[in-house]
């Protein structure tokens, strides 16, 4: 096995996440459909005029402030997603002009299901700890479909998270230790060309998809490391829903006072590739000095990263401006027709 | 008519095999048997199956599977009956060996549901319904269930007490290794589920699940587990056709035969495996084999007479709910679960002193149904 250990230690000096205020309750959905399911209490909406890369900018905005470091040195801005605004005409660089990054900077569009944002903190990763970049910004967002009436239909949510890399130092807040990706050939969820709504396989997204490249990923990181699940003080799991990320920790050995800081998704539903940076930074905001963070993502298709922080002096004081707590306590609900209005279900 | 008996028996859990194919369970079940029987040759397989030819988009499915036991030349025969599939391809097992003209018969039943999206599994269990006259509506097996629950509610049993055949199969599912949800389930669980089609609640149905049961059948020698009765029966397809939907005419007709042939009275039977799909069907199917009158089969389920040291213990594996219901499997489940009471190798789910066994597989809503009746032989 290859463990993703760089030739310099890198880490993150900078991180933020945005979560826009409008929510759909799963009681408003039994409503309208039916229903009687819950895999969450809530889900976030967008706005009006909100989507991928206005989520991507107001989270990227605050990495950078909080790294308190000039935007034209980022040398990469890599944005993952599952619901680019343009099918083709890269996300990337509205974000990289909008924080001030042009134009000496790389951007790209990552596509990988729900884990596309970790794969572009790989990538970054692998940029900064090659000396290729000082500066390199890795983000997960999405504004998620789901197809009315669909069992994706509760959870599909927006959100999203913004890390920037640089070599170790006093001045980052996290550094990583070691990352492992995880990948199979494996249809439990996909959206062809020209689809609206993706599809998926139903209860196959779960034990042969989920579980088990969460599990072949933490498990593998675990052993290469040496580390056990008692080491770290929290841990993070991609959270389609409430239940799939208690029963991965559980699986791994961890418990429930691990994951509970960036378990968001009963109140914000799935972010798809926000998922688990929203969550990372959910647990940035309240972890302490030299504590380990051990974090998992999946990718429908399928696909894991796992990755080991460890956290530094420097995050109390760069950790200022809203926390995510702020941005998920910040609602408004919307009913169902106004949801539609919302995602652009309504045609005029 | 030779008398024919069980030599071998193979059952695999049944689950969602998202890894392996129908061929993989067929031939683990299959060869389970085989070795069960220290059987060396075989003239003749039967397989049971509902769906696949909508699940694994597979016909000639006899052949096609026969291929994963290595052994060319075999005859090899795909019987259909909906969710009869099971009992109906051990009749036809029996008459071959029986007849004389077979002397060592494979029948095994698989289906793998876990293929398909539900709602095409949905789709597909309302394919056993006539299309022409009640199918081509939209009703669901489910829905149509739901009419005789609410009807049998109307006449005879609260709500409750037809649940409660649901937490009787779990009871007994409990430890059992070949069973789907060997768990038990509280009748306040089950009650609160979300209502499948009203009044059934989702606990009220079995499953989807994959799985794979075998038998060998081979005459008889006078020691172990003998056929002693086999009858296959069908009713009109739709209920709105008889002249009391509730009566369920082919469960009767094919106890009635079965027991003629084994020479034997329901009091007689010492345990059984019904078709609780729905629990209001497992209530129909005691109540059609004769171990409860009409309208008293919720009685026997709630005075604890189907326990394992009741009257007459019921899914003493955990039945259709909580075993599992692997549709075309299904009924040689059944069949090879009353075998190993027989053969005192029930383990924590033996019926002590069991002689007779019956198992009732039916399809569509009892439009066809086979009862099949072992007895216990030699020392």
């Amino acid at each position: 096995m290859i463990t993703l250990k760089t030739g310099r230690q890198v880490g993150i000096i900078g991180y933020g996440a945005y979560v826009p205020m409008y929510r759909l309750q799963a009681s408003e959905i039994n409503r309208v459909w039916g229903g009687f399911g819950a895999p969450v209490e809530e889900k976030s909406v967008v706005a009006l005029d909100e989507d991928t890369i206005t989520i991507s900018v107001e989270a990227a905005k605050q990495a950078v402030k909080r790294a308190k470091i000039n935007p034209s040195e980022i040398g990469a801005v890599y944005v993952g997603t599952e619901s680019k605004p343009y099918a083709v005409k890269p996300s990337g660089t509205i974000v990289a002009e909008a924080i001030g990054a042009t134009p000496s900077v790389s951007t790209a569009d990552y596509e990988f299901a729900c884990k596309a944002g970790t794969e572009a903190m790989q990538t970054c990763v692998g940029l900064v700890g090659s000396d290729m970049q000082k500066y390199a910004m890795a983000i997960g967002a999405d504004t998620a479909q789901g197809k009315p009436h669909d069992a994706l239909e509760y959870t599909a949510a927006c959100g999203g998270a913004a890390f920037i890399f640089a070599e170790r130092s006093a001045d980052t807040i996290a550094y990583l230790e070691a990352s492992y990706s995880f990948v199979t050939d494996t249809p439990d969820f996909w959206r062809r060309a020209k689809q609206m709504y993706p599809r998926h396989g139903n209860r196959f997204t779960g034990q042969p998809a989920y579980f088990k490249h969460i599990a072949g990923a933490g498990q593998a990181l675990l052993e290469e490391t040496g580390y056990k699940p008692e080491d770290f003080k929290w841990a993070v799991f991609h959270q389609p829903n409430a239940k799939f990320p208690i029963n991965a920790a559980r699986m791994l050995g961890f418990s429930m006072d691990q994951i509970k800081p960036g378990l968001v998704s009963p109140k914000i539903g799935n972010t798809y590739a926000g998922s688990t940076p929203v969550g990372l930074a959910a647990t940035f905001d309240i972890a302490e000095p030299d504590d380990k963070i051990f974090a998992v993502s999946y990718g429908s298709g399928s696909g894991s990263d796992a990755f080991i922080f460890t956290v530094q002096d420097a995050i109390t004081e760069k950790r200022d401006g809203p926390k995510l707590a702020s941005f998920i306590e910040r609602k408004k609900y919307v009913d169902y027709a106004t949801y539609l209005k919302h995602r652009g279900q309504i045609i005029q | 008519m030779r008398k024919v008996k069980i030599a071998g028996t193979g059952l695999i859990k049944v689950k969602e095999y998202w890894d392996r194919s129908i061929q993989d369970l067929f031939a683990e079940a299959s060869l389970k048997a085989i070795k069960d029987a220290s059987i060396g040759d075989l003239d003749k397989v039967y397989v049971s199956n509902m769906g696949a030819a909508l699940m694994q988009d597979q016909l000639n499915l006899a052949t096609i599977l026969t291929e994963s036991l290595g052994k060319p030349g075999l005859s090899a025969t795909r019987i259909e009956a909906g969710s009869a599939s099971g009992g109906v391809a051990f009749h036809e097992a029996v008459q071959a060996v029986a007849s004389g003209y077979s002397d060592a018969v494979l029948v095994t039943g698989v289906e793998k549901m876990s293929d398909i999206l539900p709602d095409v599994v949905t789709t597909g269990l309302a394919m056993a319904e006539d299309q022409e006259y009640t199918a081509y509506t939209g009703v669901t097996k489910t829905g149509i269930a739901a009419m005789i629950h609410r009807l049998y509610m109307d006449l005879y049993a609260s709500p409750k007490e037809i649940c409660m055949m649901a937490v009787k199969s779990h009871e007994h599912a409990v430890g059992c290794k070949h069973a789907q949800y060997p768990f038990k389930m509280s009748i306040e669980r089950a009650m609160a589920s979300p209502m499948e089609a009203d009044p059934i609640h989702m606990m009220e149905c079995s499953g989807i699940g994959d799985g794979a049961a075998a038998l060998v059948l081979v005459p008889s020698d006078d020691e172990g587990v003998e056929v002693a009765g086999t009858a296959v029966s069908t009713d009109y397809t739709s209920i709105a056709q008889r002249t009391d939907p509730l009566e369920m005419r082919a469960i009767k007709d094919a106890a009635e035969k079965a027991y003629k042939m084994a020479g034997i009275k329901a009091s007689d039977i010492s345990l059984a495996e019904v078709q609780d799909d729905y629990t209001i069907n497992g209530i129909l199917g005691i109540e059609g084999l004769g171990l409860a009158k009409t309208g008293e089969g919720t009685k026997m389920v709630n005075n604890g007479d189907v326990d394992k040291d009741g009257k007459t213990p019921i899914n003493t594996f955990g039945g259709l709910k909580a075993r599992g219901n692997p549709l075309g499997a299904t009924g040689i489940y059944q069949l090879a679960e009353v075998a190993l009471q027989l053969q005192g190798k029930a383990g924590d789910h033996q019926v002590e002193g069991a002689k007779i066994g019956v198992a009732q597989n039916m399809g569509g809503m009892a439009s066809i149904c086979s009862v099949n009746v072992l007895r216990r032989v030699g020392e």
